[in-house]
């Protein structure tokens, strides 16, 4: 079920485009990665999403409806930049944000209860937020998105400021709050947490859309039909034994291994790939390059291309 | 609940349980009340009598030295050196000594003591001796002592409003000049102070990068306008605050020493000067309650205080206040918004202020004809109505300028809160940018 569409959305500032015709759609669910560049303009969709700015063009449906202010009490969003007011006791302004978002004061107490409880955070309920170290306050900002139970949780660059331990923390509680069912859209850099997990995604670039859909077609897509091969060390170059179907970009030899990466061209099964060189070599491993995200991003973005370049991949 | 209203709730506690907010209620009455209560303590300590003996070696004033409330002479019938001697032994507060030589040559009279006499019974004295001597000068130039006594006129003018179907009031121009200031600068503190409260609140919010939080759950016009109304609150708890406390105060003052509060009759002394005029004009004023004598002190601060209608004064304050404050406090948090610190305001603050100091300058020119033209203009004016009008109605201000005031004033607001939100709403989020006037005017046009 489509949870969230955006619809040609344009967004124009005095002086440059933030947002051109982009579109994306967010089934119910899912963990939705917004990809980019800095400036790429994912900021400014995010805050149309969260109708902090209104777009130029375009329009919005949430659950088939046109979206309208009453939706943000079923959406709860991270900003990037995280903050809270330094001189109000931590207990009273997360009572306060969970009212703003539609939450009756008692229905706020009990939920703030058990996560305080989770998050070890009950002896802080009547400290001021300036007392707190940042990586608490960070816990209780996510507290606060999360408490209304959204339909949708945005999270601008989530894992930004925090510690090993607490991204890890984060993390968990992201894939807890995908089990329960929430739908999240989040936007991020760190391409090793999109694999783990996102299911679609959307990269932006330069205002546009450049890239989307779910992470595993996006991968299928992009591979080059490279494979990496490594077999007992033994006098011998692929190049010599494998003609002209394969292409071999790299070869190198150690004292008990040979390594080569090899691309299957004509679109040929991998099998005969193997029969190509049981005849010459015993394999050791065999293994198909899959493009990391990482990759992916940096080739659609420097608009390069050719991201199935063999230096890139060995190392 | 209506999202505006917890943002106003939060804004209101946060500010009323502030330890500044409890200090300033408590020493604002007490100010105030010290404002209206000492000037009546004042003017009753020279109410203590003074004793003047009065040595009279010509024996020619003894007779016609007139006591007051304030004076009184006692005939003393022995030699100066004497009357030097018993000075500590005797109560008198001061010896008049005219010796013989004083009929020629005035300057020869002495007033004793041991301490120096208040400057009002010195007077008092001098103009006494003057009259006489200068009395019987006329006589003895064969001038009739009823003839100059016809001449003699005394003016005592006394101002007269008229007021709703011609009835008629005293008016007390300084009173309704010292409290015209004093409401205006009250206003204009009050705008400025909560004005800058607005200002640092909204930057606070953009600063801690709370604002994104917010405006996800909330317009930013609601967050605005919560702000605005919820310090609105403040100041007009503040206000009520001070003007019931300060009532408290002096009203338990005036039941400490109910005697220093009751307006005493008239005195007569100034009869007896008027009785040559026509008895019409006698009888004017005779109906006229509050004539006053000038050396009546402490009933002229009664009646002064008296002849403040507080009702009229309360609500026009609150009026202008709320008004003025609304008007400028938008204004402050545009502001507010288009900065990242506050040491970036001074630039756009300039022409904001302006016109508010612009109108306590005036203020002084508005007191002297508060009437006028100046006066006018500037009191119908939304960004100086606020000062300038608070000025003008202790003297008393016609309905169609107050109406047009009232008019334009919130019709003045109305305008700078839009205007004012269109800049909010997009300077809220706009970070590390040196925003200047074109970058503000263009945010106007901005689709929100």
């Amino acid at each position: 079920m489509t949870l969230f569409t955006a619809e040609n959305i344009v967004k124009r500032y005095a002086n440059h485009t933030a947002l051109n015709k982009v579109s994306i759609e967010v089934s119910a669910g899912m963990v939705f990665g917004l990809l980019g560049p800095n400036g790429a303009g994912k900021t400014s969709l995010i805050r149309i999403i969260n109708q902090i700015t209104a777009p130029d063009e375009g329009v919005l449906y949430f659950k088939g409806e046109r979206l309208k202010p009453k939706h943000t009490e079923k959406i709860g969003y991270l900003p990037e930049e995280r903050g809270l007011y330094k001189k109000m006791k931590v207990g009273e302004q997360a009572l306060y944000l969970a009212q703003l978002k539609g939450l009756s004061k008692s229905d706020a107490l009990k939920k703030l209860r058990y996560w305080f409880e989770k998050f070890e955070l009950q002896t802080w309920w009547n400290r001021k937020v300036e007392e707190l170290s940042k990586g608490m306050q960070q816990k209780i900002q996510f507290i606060v998105t999360v408490l209304h139970e959204p339909e949708i949780l945005i999270f601008d660059e989530p894992f930004s400021g925090f510690d090993p331990i607490n991204v890890n923390l984060l993390k968990e509680e992201i894939i807890n709050l995908k089990k329960k069912g929430s739908t999240i859209i989040f936007s991020t850099h760190n391409m090793a947490s999109v694999e783990e997990l996102c299911d679609n995604i959307a990269l932006i670039n330069k205002a546009e859309k450049i890239l989307d859909g779910s992470v595993a077609e996006i991968k299928r897509q992009y591979k080059s039909n490279i494979y990496e091969i490594s077999f007992p060390s033994a006098d011998i170059s692929l190049k010599d034994v494998l003609d002209g179907n394969f292409e071999v970009l790299s070869e190198s030899k150690e004292a008990y291994t040979g390594k080569a990466i090899v691309r299957i061209n004509n679109g040929m099964p991998s099998n005969h790939l193997i029969a190509a060189l049981l005849p010459h070599i015993s394999i050791n491993s065999f293994t198909e390059r899959i493009p990391s995200m990482n990759d992916i991003f940096i080739a659609k973005v420097t608009q390069n291309g050719q991201f199935a370049n063999a230096n890139n991949l060995t190392e | 609940m209506n999202k505006t209203l917890i943002i106003l709730k939060r804004e209101y506690l946060l500010r009323v349980k502030k330890k500044s907010f409890i200090v300033m209620t408590i020493l604002g009455p007490i100010l105030m009340a010290a404002l209206m209560i000492v000037p009546i303590f004042i003017s009753q300590m020279s109410d203590k009598k003074a004793v003047i003996a009065v040595v009279d070696e010509t024996t020619l004033f003894t007779e016609r030295l007139k006591s007051t409330d304030n004076i009184k002479f006692i005939p003393l019938e022995m030699d100066i050196q004497v009357a030097k001697d018993n000075f500590d032994k005797n109560r008198y507060d001061a010896i008049l000594y005219i010796p013989m030589s004083a009929i020629n040559t005035p300057s020869t009279m002495r007033l004793l003591s041991d301490k120096y006499p208040s400057i009002t019974v010195k007077l008092y004295i001098e103009s006494q001796l003057k009259q006489e001597l200068e009395s019987m000068k006329l006589s003895a130039s064969g001038i009739d002592k009823e003839v100059l006594k016809s001449i003699e006129t005394r003016v005592n003018l006394t101002t007269i409003k008229i007021t709703e179907g011609g009835k008629e009031e005293t008016s007390y121009p300084e009173v309704a000049t010292a409290l015209g200031i004093f409401a205006g600068i009250l206003i204009y503190m009050f705008i400025f102070m909560f004005g800058a409260q607005v200002m640092r609140g909204v930057i606070e919010e953009k600063t801690s990068r709370i604002i994104e939080v917010i405006v996800s759950s909330v317009k930013p016009f609601q967050l605005m306008m919560g702000k605005i109304v919820g310090v609105a609150l403040v100041g007009l708890t503040q206000f009520l605050l001070w003007i019931v406390l300060t009532f408290t105060l002096v009203g338990i003052f005036r039941a400490a020493f109910p005697e220093k509060f009751s307006i005493k009759e008239q005195a007569k002394i100034y009869t007896a000067d008027n009785k040559m005029l026509n008895p019409d004009e006698l009888s004017k004023i005779a109906d006229i309650k509050n004539t006053s004598a000038p050396s009546d002190t402490k009933n002229d601060v009664l009646n002064a205080i008296a002849s403040i209608d507080f009702g009229v004064m309360i609500a026009s304050f609150i009026f202008y206040f709320l008004a003025g404050y609304l008007l400028y406090a938008a204004l402050f948090a545009a502001i507010g918004s288009a900065v990242d610190n506050e040491a970036d305001t001074q630039q756009f603050m300039m022409p904001v202020t302006i016109p508010l100091i612009f109108a306590i300058v005036m203020a002084q020119f508005v007191m002297n004809n508060p009437n006028g033209p100046v006066a006018f203009w500037l009191s119908i004016i939304p960004f100086t109505s606020p000062v300038i009008m608070m000025i003008r109605i202790p003297f008393g201000v016609p309905y169609f300028d107050l109406i047009l005031s009232i008019v334009l004033l919130i019709a003045g607001f109305i305008f700078t809160t839009w205007f004012a939100a269109k800049i909010y709403r997009t300077g809220i989020l706009m970070y590390g940018k040196k925003v200047n006037y074109r970058e503000l005017a263009k945010w106007l046009f901005y689709k929100s």
